[in-house]
């Protein structure tokens, strides 16, 4: 596809300012398995504080870079797939809307007026601007998926006896998710946090902003992941040389995860008061299901990738899994060490998924470094590998100019992956253990000075930052490729074309066709799971807080 | 949908009701509960410790800017113990290092386990939620000691 001068600058600019900052979320990633390492042993380093640093971490990593990376993604796409324009003015309009969000929330962190971290629990306050700044990103990617949806409409009319690509189906079901989750956060921000932290309301109910985020909070882990899936089904396959094995079970797949995002967010408060315990054993069911999309996503995506296998030449049991093209550097063929990268690391985080959301299994994990441990495995896994290696792609297509160090491409996924299996193995051993997660460990439990000292976490902790530490090094390789890419030579023309696959078994099978149906049972759902949820936390909590800063247990007023 | 793709549905469809039914048993048949929501009981403002019979305890934890009341607990080893937590400013956390106590701490709320201590020993509570620039600080004790050896009850 050509690509015109304004949608080419959109896109860029929406990948690389989050890639900018991405470096600094990285750098802070580094500091923190120093830090709990008890390798550091102080509470702030080069003018960043630890807290200060992983509220940083957490809102860059896993909400502007990934929220600013789906926008542009479906910027890219719509175009692409549906070979149909969208409103640019709109489009610049939500651009503007979610950097000047970003800026903000940015300014406050940076600061110190916003050391809360990425679920910003009232009663801790931070600057308004922090929370004003998170609803603009929010608000401006509602803008950019509402521009979509009349071009959709429209490409419908035209192609009445089509099926909607499966590129588009995925961000649809990626956006719907994400929009409907969002107003829960959105209310909270708007409704509760604001004007609690401006003073025109006194206090707030701590417990029911909670619950309202993970409302949001669950839903937007299957954000980040639904973006990685638009690559795995609609890419991948071809990449390795294939066809997508079924087109139905990738319909089903994602038409399913519309129904199972949302009714699940109190498996984030299994030991939380206030919520009746019955009431958390039927989120821990909803939460359950999602087995059925994965383990059909782990076979659908197996099935193609042999048969991209046999294609290329392999047989036997194991023959093909020789002829995929794991180290291959040229073309687009490297994305595919992004893509199976990632889902190797999946199959970890997975699992320890199920197991940390099992009601009462949870209790030896909740809040203890094993979380981190897991979600490394998913948002920092599949996803995070998806979009920077799809970002790469992007930016060395719409620029086209050559990726320096072309390969080492292939190195930084599978150097990840070592990193992560370190760094999360530390983690969840630890948490076995009772390492608490969100804690400055050098100052106390991991300081031989200290009263606290817990000389158990010891090796966790260390083997975690040796993970860390070569995480770290993949990113350092993956940054000098794409922002090198800027000083190395012109060798395409600023056209973009995807990889996307075929399918294989094509069947029509209408009721995964529209999604409206699926839309109406999961509002349905939601309230079945949320009324008596809301219910029992206004019943069983006693008036509300005033703010507090996390310097000082004096409350603001 | 070809066959394959019928037996890896049904595997998942087995799997997804045999895990959910492994959680039901657990929670209803041994009786591993979470906590639940408390709707008759206020917030408390004091800590206490109140013994209710021989080997049971009532605790009243409170958490706040960076620490627990109370400190420290001694409860002979046997003992079963009804926990109770709230806080009197943000959210913290409650995790009692090897056992599978686990709790957070919300204001205006009452949170509630029941925990039995089999073992003597020193038991580490750490707060594991985020909780301000002293929450790696945040931390007390429950002593388990055995009433028959003489001198360590003192
Ligand atoms: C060099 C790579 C990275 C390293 C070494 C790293 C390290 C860490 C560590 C040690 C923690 C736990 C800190 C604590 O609880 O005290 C953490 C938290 C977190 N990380 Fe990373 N990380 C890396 C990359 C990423 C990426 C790529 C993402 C997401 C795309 C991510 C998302 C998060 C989130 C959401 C948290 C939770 C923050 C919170 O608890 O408030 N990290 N990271
Ligand atoms: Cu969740
Ligand atoms: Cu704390």
């Amino acid at each position: 596809m050509k690509v015109d001068r304004g949608l080419r600058w959109l896109v860029l600019l929406e990948l690389l300012i989050p890639a900018a900052l991405l470096t600094l979320g990285i750098y802070h990633g580094l500091m923190q398995v120093l830090y709990r390492a008890g390798w550091i042993r102080a509470s702030e380093f080069w003018g960043l504080e630890y807290y200060q640093g992983l509220t940083l971490h957490g809102v860059v990593n896993a909400l502007v870079f990934t929220t600013f990376f789906a926008v542009a993604f479906g910027n890219i796409l719509v175009p692409y797939l549906l070979k149909m324009r969208y409103n640019m003015k709109v489009a610049w309009f939500s651009f503007a809307l979610m950097l000047t969000g970003t800026l903000f929330a940015s300014w406050a962190i940076l600061s110190r007026k916003a050391s809360v971290l990425y679920t910003f629990y009232p009663p801790l306050k931070a600057h308004p601007l922090f929370y004003i700044g998170l609803a603009l990103v929010v608000i401006g990617s509602w803008v950019a998926f509402f521009n979509w949806i009349p071009v959709y409409l429209r490409w419908r009319r035209e192609n009445p006896d089509k099926k909607t690509p499966i590129g588009i189906v995925g961000l649809f079901v990626q956006f719907i998710v994400w929009t409907i989750a969002s107003v829960a956060v959105a209310y909270e921000i708007v409704f509760m946090l604001i004007p609690w932290s401006m003073g025109w309301v006194e206090t707030v109910n701590a417990e029911l902003a909670r619950t309202l985020f993970w409302m949001f909070g669950h839903p937007l882990v299957y954000f980040w992941l639904l973006g990685a899936y638009i690559m795995y089904y609609a890419m991948l396959p071809k990449v390795a040389g294939g066809k997508l094995y079924s087109d139905f079970a990738a319909r089903l797949v994602f038409m399913l995860f519309i129904l199972f995002s949302m009714p699940v967010g109190v498996h984030h408060q299994f030991t939380d008061p206030s919520i009746g315990h019955n009431w958390k054993l039927l989120h821990t069911f909803f939460t359950y299901l999602v087995f059925i999309p994965s383990f059909l996503t782990a076979f659908t995506l197996a099935a193609s990738l042999e048969y991209a296998g046999r294609k290329n030449g392999g047989n036997g049991l194991f023959g093909w899994w020789l002829r995929l093209p794991w180290f291959r550097t040229d073309g687009n063929k490297w994305l595919f060490s992004y893509f199976i990268a990632g889902l190797f690391i999946f199959i970890f985080g997975g699992i320890s998924g199920l197991v940390q959301a099992s009601y009462s299994v949870n209790l030896l994990v909740h809040n203890t470094s094993w979380v981190p441990g897991h979600f490394h495995m998913t948002v920092a896994g599949p996803v995070f590998l998806a979009f920077t290696g799809m970002m790469l792609y992007i930016v060395h297509r719409l620029t086209g100019r050559e990726i320096p160090f072309r390969r080492f491409t292939v190195l930084v996924p599978y150097m990840w992956m070592i990193g992560i299996a370190l760094f999360s193995w530390g983690l969840m051993r630890g948490g076995l253990h009772g390492e608490p997660r969100r804690t400055n460990l050098g100052l106390s439990y991991l300081n031989p000075d200290s009263p606290l000292y817990m000389p158990d976490w010891k090796l966790y902790t260390a083997i975690t930052a040796v993970g860390g530490i070569i995480m770290f090094t993949a990113m350092l390789i993956y940054f000098i490729q794409l922002f090198g890419m800027f000083f190395s030579k012109k060798t395409g023309d600023g056209t973009i074309e995807f990889p996307i696959a075929e399918p294989y078994h094509d069947e029509n099978v209408p009721w995964v066709l529209n999604f409206r149906p699926w839309i109406i049972v999961l509002l349905i759902i939601v309230a079945i799971a949320y009324t008596p949820v809301i219910i029992d936390v206004m019943q069983s909590t006693f008036g509300g807080s005033p703010p507090y800063s996390p310097e000082n247990p004096i409350p603001l007023r | 949908m070809d066959r394959a793709e019928r037996i890896a549905l049904t595997l998942a469809g087995i799997l997804t009701t045999t895990a959910f039914l492994g959680i039901v048993f657990a929670a209803y048949g041994m009786g591993v509960m979470v906590p639940t929501s408390i709707k008759d009981m206020k917030p408390f403002e004091r800590d206490t410790v109140i013994q209710i019979s021989d080997r049971h305890y009532e605790i009243h934890y409170i958490a706040r800017m960076w620490t627990f009341f109370p400190q420290e607990v001694k409860i002979p080893v046997g003992s079963t113990v009804d926990i109770y937590l709230t806080s009197k400013d943000i959210i913290h956390g409650f995790n009692i290092h090897e056992k599978a106590v686990n709790l957070m701490a919300i204001p205006n709320a009452v949170n509630h386990v029941r925990v039995t201590f089999d073992r003597e020993g020193e038991y580490r509570i750490v707060c594991h939620e985020y909780c301000g620039i002293g929450h790696q600080m945040m931390s007390a004790k429950i002593v388990v000691y055995n009433p028959e050896v003489e001198d360590e009850g003192g």
